[in-house]
């Protein structure tokens, strides 16, 4: 039988430079950490209303974002590298949600899920309780549009994710560069 | 007991009170001060056996406001719905958690969105919003003029 490999979609970030008798992998360290990051986020068990079962859902069995190195939810911040905000913060909510991300070690990532989420959503107009948008509150990463999002948008969040954390530079290394820009 | 049935006992205890057909269930239109005396009668008469409070809720009409009262029998399966009007600027009416426990939440939750007084409830005081909260955000003239974004 003729067996095909196919080339992962993502190769080992770094070039063969090859010698006799095999070869000498050249990368960068920065790129190895990042690869290494972006293919192991733990999310955070964070849920605060209707798109957290749609979270849910991405988690188990049908769509299962463990295929993409996200199956270790954490039920304490502490432990967490990514905040999936599933759902509607509220004023109330608010101190909480931000209390959970400073907790959070760094290097740590947010991504609003939903309408909620990125701008209160449905609740944006005569409200007198809900937050307009998470970003309010703490730096936002991804936006999910939809209301809510489907398990593949959540799952196109996540891999969106993975790209941003591959492609270089962390929110913290940014700020660090432009305090050293002078800007 | 099916509903016409129920409607015919409901007008034999309570001559003077108006009863009509709502969309599922009978609608019983009560006077506030005559609250207590209904439910008890409801709740500890043998055939109508009303011992589930399912639903207790405030409506805003802008003009008053109206207490909501859902009560359903286990043992019969019948339903009931009580409705009493209340003065807008000053909202009182008695608590039935002595006779419905799980009214003691219920009317916190009322107390803390609506502003009605519930007189003898053992501990009214806000429940969801936060103790220093100013106002009473279900009301249809209420402002917000930080959190709120007008449409």
């Amino acid at each position: 039988m003729d067996v095909k490999i196919t080339p992962p979609s993502e190769p080992f970030p770094g070039t063969v430079h090859p010698t006799d008798g095999g070869g000498v992998l050249l990368s960068t360290l920065d790129d190895v950490i990042n690869w290494a990051r972006s293919n192991s986020l733990w999310p955070l068990v964070f849920g605060t209303s209707c798109c957290a079962i749609e979270m849910m859902s991405t988690a188990s069995a049908k769509y299962d974002f463990s295929r993409f190195g996200f199956e270790v939810a954490r039920a304490t911040p502490r432990q967490a590298d990514v905040i999936i905000i599933a759902g509607t913060i509220v004023n109330k909510m608010a101190p909480v949600l931000k209390r959970l991300f400073d907790q959070m070690p760094d290097p740590k990532y947010v991504i609003a899920m939903g309408a909620c989420a990125t701008s209160g959503g449905p609740f944006f107009y005569n409200t007198y309780s809900v937050v307009k948008g998470a970003d309010h509150v703490i730096p936002v990463d991804v936006y999910v549009a939809g209301c809510p999002p489907r398990p593949e948008a959540l799952l196109h969040a996540l891999i969106t994710l993975q790209e941003k954390i591959k492609s270089g530079t962390t929110r913290d290394q940014i700020r660090v560069e432009m305090k050293d820009n002078g800007k | 007991m099916g509903n016409e049935e129920l409607i015919a006992q409901l007008q034999a205890h309570f001559p003077e009170a108006s009863i009509e057909m709502g969309n599922n269930w009978p609608e019983l239109n009560i006077t506030s001060e005559a609250l207590l005396p209904v439910l008890n009668l409801l709740k500890n008469n043998t055939e109508l056996a009303f011992n589930f409070l399912f639903c207790e809720t405030c409506v805003d009409w802008k003009t008053h406001f109206t207490m909501v009262y859902h009560l359903e029998s286990t043992t019969y399966r019948h339903n009931l719905v009580i409705k009493a009007n209340l003065d807008r600027v000053q909202p009182v009416i008695e608590t039935a958690c002595h006779l419905y426990r799980t009214a003691e939440l219920h009317e916190r939750e009322i107390f803390d969105l609506f502003g009605v007084v519930f007189t003898n409830h053992p501990h009214l005081r806000r429940i969801l919003l936060t103790d220093d909260w100013v106002g009473y955000p279900l009301r249809k003239d209420y402002e917000d003029p930080i959190n709120m974004i007008k449409l």
